[in-house]
């Protein structure tokens, strides 16, 4: 168990972990919330709220960034890279990590984000397209742009490593996440700073998102049946990951270990799910991880609670581990903090390192009876205490991009 | 605004955004100070230039990528007030 090297390469683990969700801000909040099964998702406070045909979102309302920046800071700062930077300050505090002269070219910063700086946007367009306006603030564009997190995260700590964004819609923090283990396992970099963030509670996103005819009006019911879709959240989640080897010689705690990442194309509908995709990507998660089905014990869910991502992913998790799919169990942490996109994937690495190390298995709320489509334990309503070993989280985007990934509890 | 501004106006306006840029009250902004010398980097020039242009509506031959070489005297901020009341002259008067 502490041999630093794994069968592709460096053993990869978490040493630092931040997140901002509907839960609350900071990963005790944040993970209490997920044991009592508390429902982040309430009628959000934005405007023109009146507007909307659908006006439940799971929203951080208790993260005012305007408390937590300075005025010039805020110019550059969109809600996205506020949030962002408060997570990876909590993960970056917490794992303890220096960012030496000599570190700094081999620490790289990944971040997952699907859109854009929305509230810029909004706000923005609104002043152009509706007020007129011919004269624009200088900052629109450093604001905005799907980067901005990624900048200002590698400029805060002096991250001068290799260092990107990676947009695929609902899975973007899970390939983030991905990438960066696969660059620390290869040696492409030393430490990475990762995770997954989105903004996007804002009028006009929302009417986009209306449209798409999958939003619930009352609850984010995964797998249950009667469930009516989901529900938009905003919020953010950054790790540190280092080498075994590396946080071993500083005596850093370790959280969970990065295990396997595993990635796939539908090549299918742009918007329906594919079994095999889904399918095809887990495996390649457990295969890169040389982690046997069996080994598994807690699978969480891409789970939006649409009723053809739950009845997909369902039948998809059944292909991968087969009758060991009736041992495990499956939980949406979406039902609690909702459908982050960009940072869903990031929002639920928290939930899969808590369920690694507590030994307390995150429900899926708002559960009405079982679908016979999803005849897994999805733990329904209330957590399950198991100890577990290793666990694997989903996210299968819209578009067909699918990309899961592996970890295993560090015991030492 | 409905007339011009007059000159003393602009200069008020002007140190006002100046002093709101570098987080300090119109009454410690001197007309020889520098920007460097009010902490006022060139992002921060880039918006005090763009709150100058929204308040007196006016355009500013501020060029970013080449401070030094705008049409824009903006070496002190007593050169910035003449230069915005020239400006608001030749555009507004």
């Amino acid at each position: 168990m502490t041999d630093p090297e794994g069968p592709r390469g460096r053993r990869v683990v978490v040493t630092g972990m931040g997140v901002v969700s509907a839960l609350g801000t900071g990963v005790p909040a944040h993970v209490a919330a997920l044991d009592a099964g508390r429902d982040g998702v309430a009628e959000m406070d934005i405007p023109d709220l009146d507007r909307l045909a659908i006006r439940i979102g799971a929203q951080a309302k208790d993260f005012k960034g305007e408390d937590r920046h300075s005025r010039s800071e805020l110019a550059l700062y969109d809600r996205t890279t506020q949030l962002a930077l408060a997570a990876a300050k909590e993960a970056m505090e917490g794992s303890g990590l220096e960012i030496s002269e000599e570190l700094a070219p081999r620490a790289a910063t990944v971040i997952g984000a699907a859109l854009l700086g929305m509230g810029t946007i909004d706000d923005n367009y609104r002043q152009v397209f509706q007020e007129g306006k011919n004269r624009v603030h200088p900052f629109i564009v450093p604001r905005l742009m799907n980067s901005a997190p990624c900048s200002f995260v590698s400029m805060e700590y002096g991250l001068k490593g290799p260092a990107w964004s990676v947009s695929t819609a609902c899975s973007s923090a899970n390939h983030a996440i991905g990438q960066a283990f696969h660059l620390v396992r290869s040696g492409g970099a030393e430490v990475a700073v990762t995770g997954g963030v989105e903004a996007p509670l804002t009028f006009g996103t929302m009417k986009a998102w209306e449209g798409l005819r999958v939003m619930t009006k009352d609850a984010c019911r995964p797998f249950s049946k009667g469930r009516t879709g989901m529900v938009l959240a905003e919020g953010a989640a950054v790790f540190v990951l280092e080498t075994l080897e590396g946080a071993k010689a500083r005596g850093a705690e370790i959280l969970a270990e990065i295990a396997g990442f595993g990635m796939s194309a539908d090549a299918g509908d742009i918007v329906q799910p594919s079994v095999d995709g889904a399918a095809r990507a887990m495996k390649g998660a457990l295969d890169d991880a040389r982690m046997g089905p069996e080994e598994v014990g807690y699978v969480n869910a891409h789970g939006t609670g649409t009723a053809a991502n739950d009845r997909t992913e369902c039948h998809a998790v059944r292909t991968v581990f087969g009758a060991h799919a009736d041992a495990l169990v499956i939980s949406s942490t979406k039902s609690m903090h909702g459908h982050a996109l960009g940072g869903a994937g990031a929002l639920e690495m928290v939930a899969l390192v808590h369920a690694l190390r507590s030994g307390v298995l995150p429900p899926t709320i708002n559960h009405l009876e079982p679908d016979p489509d999803c005849d897994l334990d999805v733990a329904p309503n209330m957590a399950v205490e198991r100890r577990v070993s290793a666990a694997v989280s989903n996210s299968f985007a819209f578009g067909g991009l699918n990309a899961v990934i592996a970890a295993r509890r560090f015991d030492g | 605004m409905a007339d011009a501004a007059t000159d003393e106006d602009v200069a008020r306006k002007v140190i006002e955004i100046i002093a709101e840029q570098a987080v300090l009250d119109p009454s410690e902004v001197r007309m020889q100070a520098t920007p460097d010398d009010l902490g006022v980097d060139s992002l921060g020039l880039v918006e005090a230039v763009f709150a100058i242009e929204e308040a007196f509506d006016i355009s500013v031959p501020f060029n970013a990528n080449d401070p030094a070489d705008s049409n824009f005297d903006i070496s002190n901020v007593g050169a910035i007030v003449a230069a915005v009341q020239g400006l608001v002259r030749e555009q507004k008067g």
